[in-house]
Parts: structure tokens; sequence; C-alpha cells
């Protein structure tokens, strides 16, 4: 009882703390490989508690309880990610969370945030079948979707899925909006959507969108460390260089359009995941 | 300890919003020779941004017309308090050469309260940076209960 408390307090304030570290790290490294210096580590911080102290200003009633929402959702699916529970169960209240941000987006007028969202909505039916593969394939190795007993497996699986860990870091970048899939809201530059999804979100609610992403940032690295999860260092590596190649392939490539998201996530997430299932089952 | 912690942010994490009046474009270059990797001012926390509803300081160059007012005025109005606005140029400050110009209203601030002068035909990228570094001044010291309005009533009514 009292662990299980334990883990929902570190779910929720390390779960935060931890992705603005990352967030932090992003923007300097991106920035070293623009050779440029780049901000403090603490700027994400910095960003989302002067947002924090700016004027309310809403669109509508809906857009706040949407981002509210999106921040429930994020920090619950964590929280059940630090609890060790269903990876399935984890998988789909991320997913909800993500579509309040896009029915938050919806409710504003605005067109800029109108075609962010349907932008977005397309991201996310590119990224969750393979998400969901992903999952299958662990359950095929581990014969269980249990985040417990997937850590406790005695073998590293990266040596039985190395395809869909691929289709995962794929996934990943659809999901964190990095180059060259950041096509509802880029991080970075302002683009051609001013700032597409995010666009009508604005002062405190804004922060909140930022703290949601920072949950989702662990949660999804929490994701990758399943792939070595026999002891610390090689959990610790694997997330390291995935993040790494992560913001390495944000910064050297260009934006693509929609049609060659889902055309690529499609076919080669589908394709490799299928390889791996049919490998998987051979064995 | 908490408004030390605003105080401390808000410095160091402006977000600019860059309005271009009428201007001839040397002061907007020059702006924009900011943002380049040999200024960076990134390591600031400060971001160019393209959404009002996100910024926190504006930066208008060129003079004022009556074409162009209601958009300055939407613009400003659609940012969240507190904010700074910074008149960059000559032109921004009181019309510059088009002082004259029969559609010509003149400086920035006859639409909307300006913060920061930065004065120059163009302005030189160290002194935008310098007028940034002073309306960051004000902005940290600025209250969110403080509202800013456009103070001249007859100009709302476009």
């Amino acid at each position: 009882m009292i662990d299980t408390a334990i883990f929902i307090g570190i779910g929720l304030v390390v779960g935060p703390l931890l992705g603005g570290l990352v967030s932090g790290l992003d923007r300097i490294l991106t920035a070293r490989l623009q050779s440029r210096i780049g901000p403090p580590l603490w700027q994400p911080f910095y960003d989302v508690i002067k947002l924090w102290n700016k004027e309310k200003t809403v669109v509508n009633v809906w857009q706040a309880f949407c981002a509210y929402c999106y921040v429930a959702a994020a920090s619950i699916a964590l929280v059940l990610f630090f609890l060790r529970s269903d990876l399935l169960l984890i998988l789909f209240i991320q997913a909800v969370g993500a579509v309040f941000l896009v029915v938050g987006a919806l409710s504003s007028t605005s067109p800029f945030s109108q075609v962010g969202a349907h932008r977005e909505l397309l991201q996310i039916l590119s990224y969750e079948p393979l998400l969901i593969l992903v999952t299958i394939g662990v359950f095929l190795e581990t014969g269980s979707f249990k985040i417990e007993r997937i850590y406790s497996w005695n073998e590293p699986l990266l040596m039985k899925l190395p395809f869909l860990f691929v289709v995962l870091g794929y996934a990943l970048i659809i999901k964190l909006r990095k180059s060259p899939f950041d096509l509802s809201t880029s991080h970075h530059a302002h683009q051609e959507l001013v700032k597409g999804l995010l666009t009508d979100y604005s002062g405190p609610i804004l922060a909140l969108t930022e703290i949601g992403h920072w949950y989702e940032v662990v949660l999804f690295l929490g994701f990758c460390s399943l792939f070595w999860a026999t002891n610390w260092i090689g959990m610790i590596a694997i997330v390291v260089i995935t993040y790494f190649l992560e913001v390495l392939i944000d910064n050297v490539s260009a934006r693509l359009n929609w049609r060659w998201m889902l055309g690529y996530a499609w076919t080669m997430g589908l394709t490799l995941s299928m390889v791996n299932l049919v490998w998987l089952y051979a064995s | 300890m908490i408004k030390w912690l605003i105080q401390k942010s808000r410095i160091k994490s402006p977000w600019l919003l860059h309005y271009d009046c009428s201007s001839c474009n040397g002061c907007d270059i020059e702006i924009l020779a900011c943002l380049n990797p040999v200024y960076d001012i990134e390591r600031f926390g400060i971001i160019n941004v393209g959404n009002p509803m996100h910024a926190d300081i504006l930066l208008v160059t060129g003079a004022v017309n009556h074409r162009n007012k209601k958009v300055l005025l939407n613009l400003f109005e659609q940012m969240p308090d507190p904010k700074v606005v910074v008149a960059i140029g000559s032109c921004a400050l009181s019309g510059g050469i088009f002082r004259e110009a029969y559609n010509v209203l003149g400086g920035v601030d006859k639409v909307i309260p300006v913060d920061v002068y930065v004065p120059g035909c163009p302005a030189k990228p160290e002194a935008i940076i310098d007028g940034v570094v002073l309306g960051l001044q004000k902005f940290s010291q600025k209250r969110v209960e403080e509202k800013s309005y456009a103070g001249r009533g007859d100009l709302r009514q476009f």
C-alpha cells in the first residue's frame, strides 16, 4: 500500500521534472548541432512558470477542459507505468489524452488551429497501429502485457524484437512531433501554420499542454527502456541512445507532408512489424 | 520566493512577436540578424514566435498608417498580459522621414502604449538586444492584474 503511494508520488512529481530536463537537454543538443550555444538546461521550467503567470485567456470552456483532461490522461498513464501496470491500458489512456488535445484545438474557430488539429489526427492515425503492434510483439515474447513481468524477463527484448524497436523509434518521432513528422505543431521555430495545434492555447493553458507533453516524453522513454530491462546500465543506455537519435533526425531532416508520413509509417512500420512477428512466431 | 521565481522566469523566457507596420525592411533585417547563430538569442531563452497569443514582447518597426493601425491594435490586444512593446527604428519612434505623409499617423505610440524606444535608421542588432533587455526589466516588474489598454478611445472604433 505504502509502495503504491510512493510510486504514484514518483510518477506525478518526478515525471514532469525528468521530462522538463529532457526537453532542456533536447534544446541544448539542437542548438549545438546548429553551432549555437543554446538556452540553459532549466529553460523549459522558466517557460512554463512564465506562462503559468500570464493572463488566462481561453477561447471557450471546452478548450480549457480538454487541456486539463490531456494532462490528467498523460499523468495517469505515467503513474500506471510506474506502478508496472498493463501496457495496453497505458497506451489507451495516453491515446485518450492525445485525442483530447485535438478536440481542444478543434473547439476554436481559428483556421490554423483547425488544420493543426486535423494533422495531429493523421499523426495519431499513423503511430497508434505501430504502438499496438510493438505491444503485441512484446506480448508474444513475454506472454504478458504486465510491465512487471516484462521488467523481470531475463533476456533483453531487443535481441528478439530488433525490428519492432525500430518501429517504436519511428512511432516516437511522430508522437513527439520531431522533424520530419512535426506536421501539427513544431517545438522550435514557427512554421507555416503559426503554431498549428497549439495556436489557440495560451498562457496557463499552454503551460498545461507543455507539462502534459513532459509526462508523455517520460512515458515513451520508459517504453523504450522495456527493450533492455535486464540491468540499469542497459536501460539507461538504450533510452539515451534512442533520444539522441531522435534529436539527430529532428535536426537533419526537413518536414514531410502527411501523405508521405502515413505512407512511410504504415508501409515501413507494418512490414517491419510483420517480419518480426512472423520470425517470433516461427522460432 | 515565489515572486522572485516568477520575475526570474520572465527575464529568462521572453517570447518575441515581430510586426512590420510599414518599414522599409531595414530594421526587420536587423531584427532577423539577431536570431542568427552569431548573436544566438535563444541562449537567453528568447524565441521568435509567430503567434500573438504566445508572445510577451511585441517588436514593432515602421511608421503606423491608416491601413495597418487596426492590425497593430488587434495584435496588441490578442497578447495576454503582462506584455511589453518595443518600438524599433526612427519610423516606429516618430514616423521618421514619412512623418509628414498624408497617410501616416506617426509613431507606434499613437496607437498602442510603448515601453521601450530603440532609435536608429536602421537600428543595430546590438541596440535591439539592448532595447529588449531594457524591456525585460519592465516585463519582470509588471503584475498580471495590471491591464494594458490601448488608451486612445477614438481608435477603438475602427
